[in-house]
């Protein structure tokens, strides 16, 4: 029941950044990889600032030796699947202005464009998964 | 490349990112989870994904927009812009979106999991797929604009 509630706070917070940071409008995305273009460099701000706070975590996560904190999952290989994989997810990205996270997001502030990108998610994401098992991330 | 400074909101970017870095160490310290939503939603699609962490905060998510609603305006750095509803906005949407999913799920990971939480560990492999998919948006969004003439929503 805490860990529940634990991670519901983190959904809050974790929702809560990408509206703050601008991330759920998906013409502030599409800014960010128009480099050819009148470039904003919001996101890679975002980015460093996210990453950095995370860094936190990793290293107090260490720091417990929490053997339930993945902190040094086993090392896979750098694959097909993921090259390719990160590829077809970055022309989705441009084309959309969504990944993952502001979809969901937005999807709860009913902005029908978040919907329309979800449906088309959800069976990507479960054509995918009979390829193989899920490993995390 | 000319830089947008109209565009620019450096304090709401770092603002927003870290908090979605604070969401990312409670999970990993409270849950000890990656907060990689891709995973979290592909893994949900699933019967035996279906943990209650998973769905607790996907409901989070969900409910920041509602619970942040009455402050939006003051809150968020721009208003969010809606494009034209038609029959192309509509095919782009869903295609994109297919394809983030398909993608999401072969790489293990998205701008969270693989950006955020694998950086953060300094993960090669997230490296290589941050590389990727970054690329690939940077060359799509060119494409666009060189056959479009430009980009909207």
């Amino acid at each position: 029941m805490k860990s529940t509630l634990n991670a519901l706070l983190a959904g809050l917070l974790f929702g809560a950044g990408l509206i703050v940071s601008g991330m759920v409008n998906p013409a502030k995305v599409i800014g960010f990889l128009d480099l050819t273009g009148q470039w904003d460099p919001s996101l890679a701000l975002v980015m460093a600032s996210a990453i950095g706070l995370s860094w936190l975590g990793v290293r107090l996560a260490a720091r417990r030796s929490d053997p339930a904190c993945p902190t040094d999952a086993p090392a896979r290989p750098i694959d097909k699947p993921l090259v390719l994989g990160s590829i077809m997810f970055g022309i989705g990205w441009g084309v959309s202005g969504f990944c993952p996270g502001p979809a969901v997001v937005a999807t709860g502030d009913l902005y029908w464009p978040a919907l329309v990108v979800l449906l088309g998610m959800l069976p990507g994401l479960a054509v995918a998964g009979m390829f193989g098992p899920a490993q995390g991330d | 490349m000319d830089i947008a400074w109209t565009l620019f909101t450096p304090w709401h970017s770092l603002a927003g990112g870290a908090l979605i870095g604070l969401a990312a160490s409670l999970l990993l310290l409270g849950n000890g989870q990656i907060a990689g939503i891709s995973g979290i939603l592909g893994n949900l699609l699933k019967p035996e994904g279906r943990a209650p962490w998973r769905l607790a905060f996907l409901a989070g998510m969900v409910l920041a927009p509602l619970l942040l609603w009455p402050v939006m305006a003051q809150i968020a750095p721009s208003p969010v812009e809606t494009p034209e509803l038609n029959g192309s906005t509509l095919i782009r949407l869903l295609a994109g979106g297919f394809l983030v999913g398909l993608g999401t799920r072969f790489a293990n990971g998205c701008t969270s999991g693989h950006g955020v939480c694998g950086l953060a560990r300094f993960s090669p492999r997230s490296l290589v797929a941050v590389l990727s998919f970054m690329g690939a948006g940077f060359v799509t969004v060119a494409l666009w604009r060189l056959v479009n003439g430009g980009v909207s929503l």
